[in-house]
């Protein structure tokens, strides 16, 4: 062992080391103290500017991949945050912005101090050829494009589509929306806003150093914008549009459903609007008139809104009173137009005699299922009407934005009054034809007309193409001769004489069907502005082609009055239309 | 209770004065850290600063488990860990995880490391072991053995990875234990040849290897005006912050430069910039201060150690850290070429961190049993 030679190798080292720290400590000397005013100043003049490339969004395409959407570039003018001096008469009068919200603007700064500040969103190529030739006027000004959408139908479909827009201050807070800039536009309404994490991409970003006129010097990095990822929606926009056309002017809702598959092939809720008027932020005179209107345009009354079913929930009914045997599809009763019960008299809307089940269906008789509905009892109603989905919001998938409504299927367990009231029967006799406490959404409805076109598959209704295709298939446990008499009835509202349905007969196809109006208020009315008010609801339900059904449609018409004359039409149409597409395609 | 005897013995001696240096420096990192990754954009501080601490835990209990035991283990099992430490270099190759356009990183269940750190330390054992094991001068044979062994081969592994940064430390770490053995003057001569032509020579062929960063980085050190890919621009803002700092420094959490956009990787290889902006040439000589007194600490257990394996252990452990710090501020001054070598305990980085604070732990082992054999 050296011992010797390793301490003069450790004296060398130890030279060696304190030789590097001496010339570490004259470059840092010279870099900080020497140098140092002259590298501060490059700091303060180390002029970074982190401009965000937005990301496309992925495209919403229809079950035939027509685009309902499409990106559409616009361009806004901003300013760097350092720049002093400015014109600001000038810009104002170069951006035509009002002079005094564009000091506020400028006041307020930026979020940080590589970002420049908005000054005006929305500018067309004019704009910019005009703000261009001037830039040298305006150290600092910028032109940048960003990214937002175009609704290619407008109003048609636009509560499935929905619009985009700024983030709201709740979406800031929340953690899905992480990483966004304040400028991107994301989803604020239906398939937008659902599958915005879908939709949305990532936006890259570029990180360059400009000169005092705001020119690019050097790129410093960048990250590229990732697209996001397309969505197919289930509906078939041309169906959308003849839907939404049928209606010729009313206030209300439809759903159409694929029977096969539960998809929904249109979804319309009436009035609507037109979700381009709301991406570059809607003007506010728009925006006051759409809430002042008491037709509530921006409701979607699809998921939204829930009515009582009238007459469009006899069919449960029946399957009902049929699978628990409390009659057979040969039992008949008397119907006098009204049933006394106890102190009450409960009204049928006309006398129709002795009828039996079949005909107690296709002529809507009250008294009939007054009675089937005493048998029956309450609790085995909502059974039977929460085996088919009634009174749960079906989880149709645009849920955040839109808030689906579960409705309301009442049992004695959960009578709805504030005092906790026993419940009385005579409110089952009510609950019976669909009044009193029972309360669904239309998409419900759809969705239940669904379930008995195709007996008893149990199948949510989707929006999405394709959207049940992972579920597996189960089937309620219901006897396929009931679901024949009921089904056998349904046809006869439209075809048969005397049908409450016929004015959905068609010519090129055979519809089943089943009228509702659904009360708003009890009781007579006495003004006519009150009669508008509180006129009925007019339902109906339809599936087609009877036999081997694919299509099942459910409408709604606001105070339309009697379901029969003016919603059954509606469907029929849609159905046609339907028809006639899939044989143009 | 044998183990608390041990502890009691060596309690004493326990060496409180580089820790408390070590701890020193890497409390200022994790500010340093906090500090650099200051959001911009968004308004959710990233948790590095987080995580760098937990693996400053870490990193304290692996110090204490490479203190407490005799470090004669080491010698005892050095070939083997080092074998350990070879196979591991070679199932990186193979099914390592790619990160940062390098395969440096091994999954381990929910952790992931890099080989190449504890390999660092596992390489220093296994020359101390081999050059204690030789009496008297490297002769030519054991020489070529180990230049073979232990410079060459864990050399070409890393490279492969690659590392360009790691494997010219390891390199040049297996050098300066071999002289400090001393060896043959003929061979020293050959040696001193051989550095000076190779890089020339051989140059040409490492250069073909290196990645298309690593060509760019020499390429504008050389070059600085050429900046093909604005890699210069990076060693001009790295002087810009250092500088802008001035005397006192702009304050904690004040520097423009710190959150940097300009520099790419400012929590770790670019760590010092940020501080030197916010501390000024007051705090950044200090720092380099504290690094001074540990590694004149380091070399002075290596004079102080007991016996032939430790000396070597501490003195390569000693220089492997210098190293990376002399690269790293050289490269931060804007003096030597960009490597991508992080500055030890101050870089955001849980495996170097963690054996950086191992090789500390080995250190204070051999500082406390240098009386041993006085007892």
């Amino acid at each position: 062992m050296n011992k010797e030679y390793f301490e003069r190798y450790l004296s060398l080292t130890l030279f060696v080391v304190i030789l590097v720290f001496f010339i570490l400590a004259m470059r840092i000397y010279q870099l900080q103290i020497l140098k140092g005013s002259d590298y501060r100043d490059a700091a303060n003049s180390n002029k970074i500017r982190v401009i965000t490339l937005p990301a496309a969004r992925g495209i919403i395409y229809d079950r035939n991949n027509v685009p309902l959407v499409r990106n559409q570039a616009y361009y806004y003018a901003s300013l760097m945050p350092e720049t002093k001096n400015i014109d600001t008469a000038g810009l104002a009068a170069l951006l035509k912005v009002d002079e005094r919200k564009l000091i506020a603007k400028l006041k307020k700064g930026v979020s940080h101090r590589f970002k420049a500040i908005v000054l005006k969103d929305g500018l067309t190529f004019k704009d910019v050829a005009v703000i261009e030739a001037r830039r040298s006027d305006f150290p600092g000004l910028m032109v940048e494009p960003n990214l937002t959408r175009r609704y290619m139908f407008n109003s048609i479909g636009s509560h499935v589509i929905g619009y985009l827009g700024r983030m709201t201050a709740k979406q800031m807070q929340s953690p899905d929306y992480d990483n966004i800039t304040p400028e991107t536009f994301v989803g604020q309404w239906a398939a937008e806003e659902f599958y915005d994490k879908v939709l949305r991409g990532a936006a890259g970003e570029k990180i360059i150093e400009v000169d005092a006129l705001g020119r690019q010097l050097k790129l410093i990095g960048q990250t590229k914008p990732q697209m996001g990822n397309d969505v197919t929606l289930s509906i078939d926009i041309g169906l959308q549009e003849a839907a939404e056309k049928a209606f010729n002017g009313k206030t209300g809702a439809l759903v159409a459903v694929n029977v096969r598959n539960g998809e929904v092939l249109a979804l319309v809720s009436l009035p609507t609007f037109d979700p381009n008027d709301f991406v570059m932020g809607i003007e506010t005179d728009k925006w006051n008139a759409m809430n002042k209107d008491k037709r509530h345009p921006l409701l979607n009354r699809a998921l939204q809104s829930s009515y009582p079913p009238g007459s469009v929930f006899k069919p449960v009914v029946a399957i009902a009173a049929l699978e628990e045997g409390i009659i057979d599809e040969y039992s008949s009763t008397q119907c006098n137009g009204v049933l006394e019960y106890g102190k009450h008299s409960f009204g049928c809307w006309k006398s129709h005699g002795s009828v039996s089940f079949h005909r107690a269906i296709v002529e809507s008789c009250d008294v009939f299922f007054y009675e089937i509905g005493r048998k029956l009892g309450i609790e085995r109603i909502e059974k039977y009407a929460r085996l088919f989905g009634l009174g749960k919001s079906t989880g149709i998938g645009l849920r955040r934005g839109v808030d689906e409504k579960d409705g309301v299927m009442p049992s004695t367990r959960r009578k709805r009054r504030p005092s906790k009231k026993q419940w009385f029967l005579g409110e089952t006799l009510n609950a019976a034809i669909g009044q009193g406490f029972v309360s669904v959404t239309p998409a419900q409805v759809a969705q239940m007309t669904a379930m008995i076109a195709n007996e008893g598959i149990i199948m949510p209704i989707t929006l999405l193409k394709d959207g049940n295709i992972d579920n597996p298939r189960k089937k309620l446990d219901i006897r396929p001769e009931t679901f024949d008499a009921v089904k056998s009835a349904l046809h006869g509202v439209v075809n048969e004489a005397g049908g409450t349905g016929k004015e959905a007969r068609s010519n090129i196809v055979q519809i089943s069907g089943k009228t509702g109006t659904a009360q708003v208020i009890a009781g007579r009315l006495k003004s006519e502005e009150q009669k508008q008010r509180y006129r009925d609801h007019a339902w109906f339900i339809a599936y087609a082609p009877s036999a081997k059904p694919e299509i099942a449609v459910a409408v709604i018409v606001e105070h339309g009055g009697h379901g029969g004359s003016v919603a059954a039409p509606i469907a029929k149409e849609v159905i046609e239309a339907y028809l006639q597409g899939k044989a143009g395609n | 209770m044998w183990f608390l005897q041990i502890n009691r013995k060596y309690l004493k001696q326990f060496d409180w004065y580089m820790l408390s240096l070590l701890l020193a420096i890497s409390i200022i990192g994790v500010m340093t850290i906090y500090s650099a990754t200051r959001p911009v954009i968004t308004t959710v501080q990233p948790n590095y600063y987080i995580k760098q601490m937990v693996w400053m835990l870490l990193g304290l209990a692996a110090l204490l488990a490479a203190a407490i035991y005799d470090y004669s283990w080491l010698r005892n099992s050095a070939y083997l860990l080092y074998s350990m430490g070879l196979v591991m270099l070679v199932l990186v190759l193979f099914a390592g995880r790619r990160g940062m356009g390098a395969q440096r990183w091994l999954e381990l269940g929910p952790v992931s490391f890099q080989p190449s750190e504890l390999f660092r330390i596992l390489l220093i054992i296994g020359i101390s072991k081999y050059l204690s094991t030789i009496k008297g001068a490297l002769t030519k044979w054991p020489f070529f053995i180990s230049l073979m062994l232990f410079g060459l081969l864990p050399f070409v592994l890393i490279l492969k990875q690659p590392h360009l940064g790691t494997g010219l430390v390891l390199l040049s770490t297996f050098f300066f234990l071999v002289i400090a053995k001393k060896i043959e003057k003929k061979i020293l001569v050959t040696l001193i040849v051989v550095t000076l032509v190779v890089p020339t020579v051989a140059g040409k062929l490492v250069w073909r290897h290196l990645k298309d960063y690593q060509k760019n980085r020499i390429v504008a050190f050389i070059e600085p005006e050429a900046d093909p890919k604005g890699i210069g621009y990076q060693i001009e803002q790295s002087k810009i912050a250092i500088g802008s700092g001035q005397v006192l420094g702009r304050g904690y959490l004040k520097g423009t430069q710190g959150p940097l956009r300009f520099l790419p990787e400012k929590h770790t290889d670019f760590i010092y910039c940020v501080f030197a902006e916010e501390w000024g040439f007051v705090g950044s000589a200090a720092i380099v201060a504290l690094y001074l007194l540990l590694f004149l600490r380091g070399i002075s257990t290596a004079l102080k150690s007991k016996d032939e394996f430790g000396r070597y252990l501490a003195l390569g452990l000693t220089f492997m850290l210098f190293l990376y710090f002399f690269i790293n501020m050289g490269m931060v001054l804007g003096m030597m070429p960009v490597v991508g070598v992080p500055i030890p305990f101050m870089s955001y980085g849980g495996t170097t961190l963690v054996t950086n604070y191992i090789a500390i732990g080995i250190l204070i082992n051999i500082r406390m049993r240098r009386l041993a054999l006085c007892y």
